[in-house]
This record gives C-alpha cells, sequence and structure tokens, in this order.
C-alpha cells in the first residue's frame, strides 16, 4: 500500500542514505561536514515522520546545532591546504566494507527477530503527551532513571576532565 | 489532507513572508531615523516624504550592484551561504502563536504551524542552525578577515545559546509545557512572565542581543578590527540578504521575547474582549522591544571579545542556572504549600 507518508519516507531514506555516502567520499573537508548536515536532517525527518517530535528537535539542536558546528569550527582553524589531498581510501577499504556489512546483517537480524517488528503502527492519540511522558520515564525508579543518571554523572566527568585539560596554570604552580 | 488546509497553510507563509520582507525595510528606516535622533541628526529625509521611500532606494540600488565573486571562493558556497543564512530567521515565527478568531464557522488560528508541543524546543533548534550562514560564508570567502569574523561569530553564537537556552525553561516551567500557546496562556492567566522571571528576562535579552550579533556584542561585524567581518567579500544581492537577515532576526528575537515574556498576543482586557486584537497588541510589543534594540545600539559601545566571552561563560550561563534552580525551588515550595 503505497500511502503519502511511505513516498515522504523513500525520498528521506535515499536523500539520507546518498548524504551518508557522500560524507566519506567527499574530497573536501567542510563539504563532508555540510553532507553530515544533510544526513542528519535526514534522520531528524524520519523522527518527525514517526510523530516524535522531541526526538526530531532535539536531533537538530544537538546533531545539526552542536556536534557539526563543532566539527566545521575544527575544520576552518586547521590549515586550509590540508583539506583536499589525497585518496578517500586506503589499503584497508576491504576490511572496513565486510565489518561494516556484517554490523549491518546483525542489527537487520535483531530488528526482524524483534515482535514488534510486524505490527502496524498505530497513530498516536492527539491528546498524548509524549514529552511528558517520556520526562516521566527519564526520572521514574522502574523507569531509566539509572542509565539517565549514570549518563548525566559520565557527562559531568567528562566536563570537569575538560576543564583540567584546558586548564591554564600558572608559572609558579608547576 | 484536504485542500483548504493546503491553501491555508500557504497563504499564511506568504502573509509572514511579506511581513517580514516589509518589516525588515522600515526597520532599516526606523534604525536610522532613530539613531540619527539619538545623534541630533535628521536621518534619512529626502526620499519620498520624510525619507519614508529610502528602503525602496536602497534595495533598488542594491538589485543594480555587480556581484563579485572572489576568484579562491568555494563558489557553490560561497553563493548558498546567504540563502543559508536567511531560511532560519524565516521559518522560526511559524511557531509563534497569534490567537485565534471564529469567521464563516470555523476557527482561524493566526499562528502558522498551529500549537507545536514542542515549540521552544523548535525555536532553539532553529537557532542553532543559523549559525551555518555565518560560519560559511566567512570560510567560503577565502579571506582571512571573513574567516576570522566566521570564527568569531560561531564561537559567540555557541556560547550565548546556552544562557538563552536555559532562560527558555524558565517560561516552560512556569507553564509546565514547551508549548508557545500553552506559556502565552499560562501569562494571561497569572501576570507576565517578565514579573515572575526577571532574572531569565534580562540574561534573555542580553543572550538575545549577542545571538543576533547586534551591538554592543557586534563582534563578527567590527570595522576596525575585521574591515566587515563575514561579509566582507559579499556585494549587491548576497550582502542584502545578510543585513536583511540581521534586521529579520532583529525582529525574530523580539516577538520571541515578546511571548515568552511579555504576554505574547494576550493583553489583559483587551485580547480578551476582542481576540481579533492579538497580532496587533504583539506588533504594538514587538515595536517597543525594537525601540529599546536601536536604543542600546545608540547607547553602548561595542565590548572587547574577551570581555565578551568572559561575559557568557562567568556571568549569562552561572545567572541562566541559577534562575532554573531558584525556578525550581520556589515552585517546588508553592506546590508543597498548596
Amino acid at each position: 500500500m503505497i500511502t503519502v507518508s511511505l513516498i515522504i519516507f523513500l525520498i528521506v531514506a535515499v536523500i539520507t542514505l546518498g548524504s551518508a555516502l557522500m560524507v566519506v567520499t567527499a574530497r573536501n573537508l567542510v563539504h563532508a561536514a555540510l553532507w553530515l548536515v544533510v544526513a542528519l536532517f535526514g534522520v531528524a525527518i524520519l523522527f518527525g515522520l514517526l510523530q516524535a517530535g522531541f526526538l526530531a528537535v532535539v536531533q537538530v539542536v544537538i546533531y545539526i546545532g552542536a556536534i557539526v558546528i563543532l566539527i566545521i569550527f575544527a575544520i576552518m582553524l586547521t590549515q586550509r591546504n590540508a583539506l583536499e589531498i589525497g585518496s578517500r581510501f586506503n589499503e584497508n577499504w576491504g576490511w572496513a566494507l565486510g565489518i561494516s556489512a556484517l554490523v549491518f546483517a546483525a542489527l537487520v537480524w535483531a530488528i526482524v527477530s524483534w515482535p514488534g517488528f510486524h505490527v502496524q503502527a498505530q497513530p498516536l492519540d492527539a491528546r498524548f503527551d509524549s514529552v511528558a511522558e517520556l520526562g516521566k520515564a527519564l526520572v521514574a525508579s522502574n523507569g531509566y532513571a539509572l542509565p539517565f543518571e549514570l549518563a548525566s554523572v559520565l557527562l559531568l566527568a567528562a566536563l570537569i576532565g575538560a576543564i583540567v585539560i584546558a586548564w591554564e596554570r600558572k608559572p609558579e604552580e608547576r | 489532507m484536504d485542500l483548504g488546509l493546503w491553501i491555508e497553510w500557504i497563504v499564511k507563509a506568504i502573509i509572514l513572508i511579506v511581513v517580514l520582507l516589509i518589516g525588515f525595510m522600515y526597520l532599516t528606516y526606523m534604525e536610522r531615523k532613530f539613531l540619527a535622533r539619538f545623534q541630533n541628526r535628521y536621518g534619512p529625509n529626502r526620499a519620498g516624504p520624510v525619507g519614508l521611500l529610502q528602503p525602496m532606494a536602497d534595495g533598488i540600488k542594491l538589485i543594480f550592484k555587480e556581484e563579485v565573486i572572489p576568484k579562491q571562493a568555494d563558489k557553490l558556497i560561497f553563493i548558498l551561504a546567504p540563502v543559508i543564512t536567511v531560511i532560519p530567521a524565516w521559518v522560526i515565527l511559524a511557531v509563534i502563536p497569534l490567537g485565534s478568531i471564529q469567521l464563516f464557522g470555523r476557527t482561524i488560528d493566526f499562528s502558522l504551524a498551529g500549537d507545536l508541543n514542542v515549540g521552544i524546543l523548535y525555536i532553539m533548534a532553529v537557532t542553532s542552525i543559523s549559525v551555518y550562514g555565518i560560519v560559511l560564508a566567512g570560510w567560503s570567502s577565502n579571506n582571512k578577515y571573513a574567516l576570522l569574523g566566521g570564527i568569531r561569530s560561531s564561537a559567540q553564537m555557541i556560547s550565548y545559546e546556552l544562557a538563552l537556552g536555559l532562560a527558555f525553561v524558565g517560561p516552560a516551567m512556569m507553564a509546565s509545557s514547551l508549548s508557545l500557546a500553552r506559556i502565552v496562556e499560562a501569562q494571561s492567566k497569572t501576570v507576565w512572565f517578565a514579573v515572575l522571571q526577571p532574572i531569565g528576562f534580562v540574561v534573555f535579552l542580553v543572550a538575545a542581543l549577542a545571538e543576533i550579533n547586534r551591538s554592543p556584542f557586534d563582534m563578527p561585524e567590527a570595522e576596525q578590527e575585521l574591515t566587515a567581518g563575514y561579509h566582507v567579500e559579499y556585494s549587491g544581492m548576497k550582502f542584502a540578504m545578510f543585513m536583511l537577515t540581521e534586521y529579520t532576526k532583529m525582529i525574530v528575537v523580539s516577538v520571541i521575547a515578546a511571548t515568552l515574556f511579555l504576554g505574547g498576543y494576550h493583553f489583559p482586557f483587551l485580547t480578551d474582549r476582542w481576540p481579533w486584537l492579538g497580532p496587533l497588541v504583539l506588533f504594538a510589543k514587538v515595536i517597543i522591544l525594537l525601540f529599546g534594540i536601536i536604543w542600546v545600539r545608540a547607547t553602548l559601545p561595542r565590548v572587547r571579545y574577551d570581555q565578551l566571552m568572559a561575559l557568557g561563560w562567568k556571568v549569562m550561563l552561572p545567572a541562566a542556572l541559577l534562575n532554573v534552580f531558584i525556578t525550581a525551588g520556589v515552585m517546588y515550595v508553592l506546590g508543597m504549600i498548596a
């Protein structure tokens, strides 16, 4: 059955995968980063098609708005003539291809063997507040409180680590 | 999807863009006129009555200018950058609630995208991608000054985005929703959040000024140090598009500030009685905020780059965090009492 959302999904999927391919094959690093933006935006649209508006927006805020900006920032601070040298492939490309194919096959197998795979998704009730549900699940003791707290502690540790590394010590303290 | 809905969306989108374009044109006029009065001058007064046709004259002049593309520039990105800059400034207003009226037996919601349940986050997302245009313009020009301007502005915008995002948290907590319509409703039931959230309001205003690169934070465009910053190589209409974005963003942040902290389209007694006044009330609030932005530009000198970063990370971020903690604490205590 072909519906509008299926057509949109197919177009977005092709664009996402195509730009993901361009990320690894583009010769210019800034162009590669921009293709990465397109790919991540495609993922955000996929979240939106699944009525996961919160995840779609967070995908844009964090990946496009923060991470790729930092990547571009780092590229801009490097030498311009270091951008376009050499082939995109080295002698290990066969190994990389094999391992990626293996991981992809494992993921497909895992998803297909999941019992919910063949269930037709039902549209959400208009009054269903997915943001509130997500927020409650993150802090409920029978929900995801432990992973949430662990991730918070990990991020805090990374933050402190970054500050310690970047700390400018005065000469007499050395 | 029915055809009526499509027509409604298209008409609303065209109205929004036309309003923003005319707003841009006359905001430049308003700024020049007010700056002139602040500095005891007359300002534009030759084209048309009291200079009212000046924006038209400027536009026509820019259209007929030669467009120069530097030989060493990355051509595709150089041409795309102004476009990438303009789009976020235009799409961000889609979620702003403007009230609704009953007309022809159906409820007409003035806002473009209706009530998005993650409205505030949508604004955050669009703000966070508005950095791209400036960074790419600076990089693709292949010019040291443009690149420095681009790097400066991206560092500045990333730094102030944190404070801006945390300033959004206050109203969201008070209204216990991320939807902008709920936030305006909550303010119509109590008082404006600017009263309940004074720290959040001030942090928002300062961070917004930095986010749109306005004076006193117009660091990326510091003429003395960077000739003109990221758009130094741009000419003609491409340059006009950067200017368009800058002024459109002024309007946009004023609309967001009015919606989050000044009651949005709602004004006590007035819009309860006549709901169609909603957009006009918001317009009046936006004009006042825009006057404030111009006033700041006429008053304050540009801050130094290191002062800007220190302010962002050592003052704004802790203040915004403190505001979130205080809001949470007060709401918890009030919840305990009630």
